[in-house]
């Protein structure tokens, strides 16, 4: 473990009934990395984030981030600790409109006495603007969050991500159901946010993982295959047995 | 959703206000002291119904035990009532008391004596009582069915105790107010009755207002999330927990409120209050009326106890089915119940139906901007 590390995972194993989800899985990650974690279905990805989240609880190992334990913290404990994360389809509020959606995400502190008595801070508000301006959606600010596009939502739950301001964004799937154009302005939305953020990506698309330029994790079978730039692991031959098949000749 | 909708939707809610307090101011002069009396008593409902609309509305927890914290309300307004008008009976203590045989007053009788007392214990009491179920079972992450039938089961509980307790409260006759005395009037007497309508009215209007605040902004929204994806909710960082019981035990309060106005203006409270069928009706009372509106919970509460008692008179045994057919009929085909129907799209939709109104063709981002839109 090293200093400048914001997470670690240790020997993490996640046993559901016998089943490993998660089998001794290790995995570092630096202050303002970007990372993405790939892997064939059923690799382990979302059970990764559901540990580091508090949603699954590890059987084994220790989770620590900024140098803290987050084994058996509560999920809300640990996303106000400055982890946040995207699911995997649009989880918005769909029956709030997208400045609700983004008020919900940007307001500190999260207590039920703050929200009641005050209103939202004005820098809270310009924190609104800006994130709508970011994603493109200042023009829809009082629509439904239901009623915007597939794309539109994988944004709006970005933007409610960032409006978080968490050290450490799990995003998983975000260009799932996007078109091209849409998936590449989110790889650059990405790119742009680490550096200030860490932040791990978990997808399949391999051409959206190319673009991100970072490094890779490979996840197979609930443990870490391999881990290195795009170029090496391409390379691998293991990734290549279990994930990338063999090019046809 | 556009302007002209917007404008629509507070033009009808501020209608139907206008119909309503007319109503309230009118219900004095027009109806006779009966009437009023029935008036009274469903408006005092309503009250029991905002706060269903609270929790299963807007938070998604459908509680079939509201019963509990009504009857609990009703019981410190009727304890205060009988022991403050006991002088004349045995022991000082309330009539009831010598037919069991029992010549002390039971100790938790005691701060009854007190106006002061009272009044708070009135909501405090069911929303601490309610606090505590609420917290117990959100904590462990009790939720959907599992927390219907726990609040039933609780509804159960608390029937079966009070129907036993002759001793301690009466157990199945429960406390009788119309006969007590407040200031020195007689509770079931018609000038005591026209005040207890007059305070009802205000504290329905109060009670709306309250509820209204309460689910505007942020925290609003938030219960909204956590009906919607609570788990999105905790993820954001927000603790659920403290939220649904805030929320469950407001409801409580509303609920012992409601109980307190109901008892003084039928003149007695019982175990009956806490059986299953009637916290169902609350429920039902909202679902028709419109669930998430507020308005249509008072609406639905008023409206449809009043058609239950004119129904009952005409033809005593059909109401049951009545409501049952009007319950599977919202179910059916008015999911939002007749606000949300009147709100939503609804009479646009039944107007088309039969050719009386151009179907607007349009895509959505248009009519946003689209001047022609107002028109609607």
């Amino acid at each position: 473990m090293n200093n400048k590390d914001l997470l670690n995972l240790i020997d993490i194993t996640v046993s559901f009934e016998g089943f490993l989800a998660l089998n001794q899985l290790n995995l570092n990650l630096k202050k303002g990395e970007l990372r993405a974690v790939i892997g064939p279905n059923g690799a382990g990805k979302t059970t990764f984030l559901d540990v580091i989240t508090g949603k699954v609880k590890p059987t084994k190992g220790e989770v620590i981030f900024k140098g803290k334990s987050l084994v058996g913290r509560k999920e809300h404990k640990i996303a106000r600790l400055g982890v946040g994360r995207k699911f995997q389809s649009p989880r918005i509020f769909e029956n709030l409109t997208v400045k609700e959606n983004l008020e919900i995400s940007v307001t500190t502190p999260k207590s039920p006495l703050n929200l009641i008595n005050k209103n939202i801070k004005d820098e809270q508000l310009n924190e609104i603007d800006r994130l709508m301006k970011i994603v493109n959606l200042a023009q829809k600010v009082d629509s439904k969050a239901g009623s915007l596009s597939h794309g539109q939502k994988q944004w709006l739950e970005i933007a409610m991500l960032v409006g978080q301001k968490p050290d450490l964004m799990l995003v998983d799937e975000p260009v799932a159901g996007l078109t091209d154009e849409e998936t590449d302005l989110t790889a650059d939305l990405l790119k742009s946010l680490s550096g200030e953020n860490t932040v791990v990506v978990i997808d399949h698309d391999m051409e959206f993982i190319r673009r991100l330029d970072s490094n890779v994790s490979v996840l197979n079978q609930g443990t870490v295959l391999c881990e290195g730039t795009m170029e090496t692991i391409q390379k691998d031959k293991k990734v290549i047995d279990v994930y990338l098949g063999r090019p046809e000749d | 959703m556009s302007l002209s909708k917007i404008k629509f939707d507070k033009k009808i809610v501020l209608s139907f206000w206008i119909i309503l307090i007319a109503l309230i101011i009118a219900a004095p002069t027009i109806l006779p002291v009966f009437r009023l009396n029935l008036l009274g008593r469903y408006l005092s409902l309503s009250i029991v119904a905002l706060g269903v609309d609270l929790i299963w509305g807007y938070t998604g927890l459908l509680s079939l035990g509201q019963g509990i914290f009504f009857a609990l309300g009703g019981y410190c307004a009727a304890m205060y009532l009988q022991i403050t008008s006991s002088s004349e009976f045995p022991n000082n203590i309330p009539e009831f008391f010598a037919l069991y045989g029992v010549e002390k007053l039971p100790f938790f009788w005691e701060p009854f004596r007190s106006p002061v007392f009272t009044f708070l214990a009135i909501w405090i009491i069911p929303a601490l009582v309610a606090g505590l179920i609420g917290f117990l079972v959100f904590r462990n992450r009790i939720k959907g069915v599992y927390f219907s039938i726990l609040t039933q089961a609780s509804l159960l509980v608390f029937f079966n105790f009070f129907n036993g307790q002759q001793k301690l409260i009466n157990g199945t006759n429960g406390l009788k107010t119309d006969v007590t005395q407040l200031f020195g009037q007689m509770v079931g007497s018609e000038y005591m009755q026209r005040i207890f309508f007059w305070i009802t009215a205000i504290l329905v209007i109060a009670a709306w207002f309250f509820a209204k605040w309460v689910v505007k902004g942020r925290f609003g929204n938030i219960l909204i999330g956590i009906r919607d994806d609570e788990p999105r909710v905790r993820f954001t960082g927000y603790n659920p927990v403290i939220f649904k019981t805030i929320i469950f035990s407001i409801a409580g309060g509303l609920a012992g409120i409601s109980g307190a106005l109901y008892t003084v203006q039928s003149g007695i409270v019982s175990p009956q209050f806490m059986t299953v069928p009637f916290s169902i009706e609350m429920v039902i009372w909202v679902a028709v009326g419109g669930r998430g509106t507020l308005l249509g919970a008072i609406l639905g509460a008023v409206f449809i106890n009043y058609a239950k008692s004119l129904v009952s008179e005409a033809l005593p045994a059909s109401w049951m089915f009545i409501q049952g057919g009007l319950f599977i009929l919202v179910v059916t085909s008015l999911p939002e119940g007749v606000l949300g129907w009147i709100q939503g799209d609804g009479p646009r939709n039944l107007l088309q139906r039969f050719g009386l109104k151009r179907k607007i063709e349009t895509y959505p981002s248009l009519e946003i901007n689209n001047k022609e839109g107002n028109n609607e």
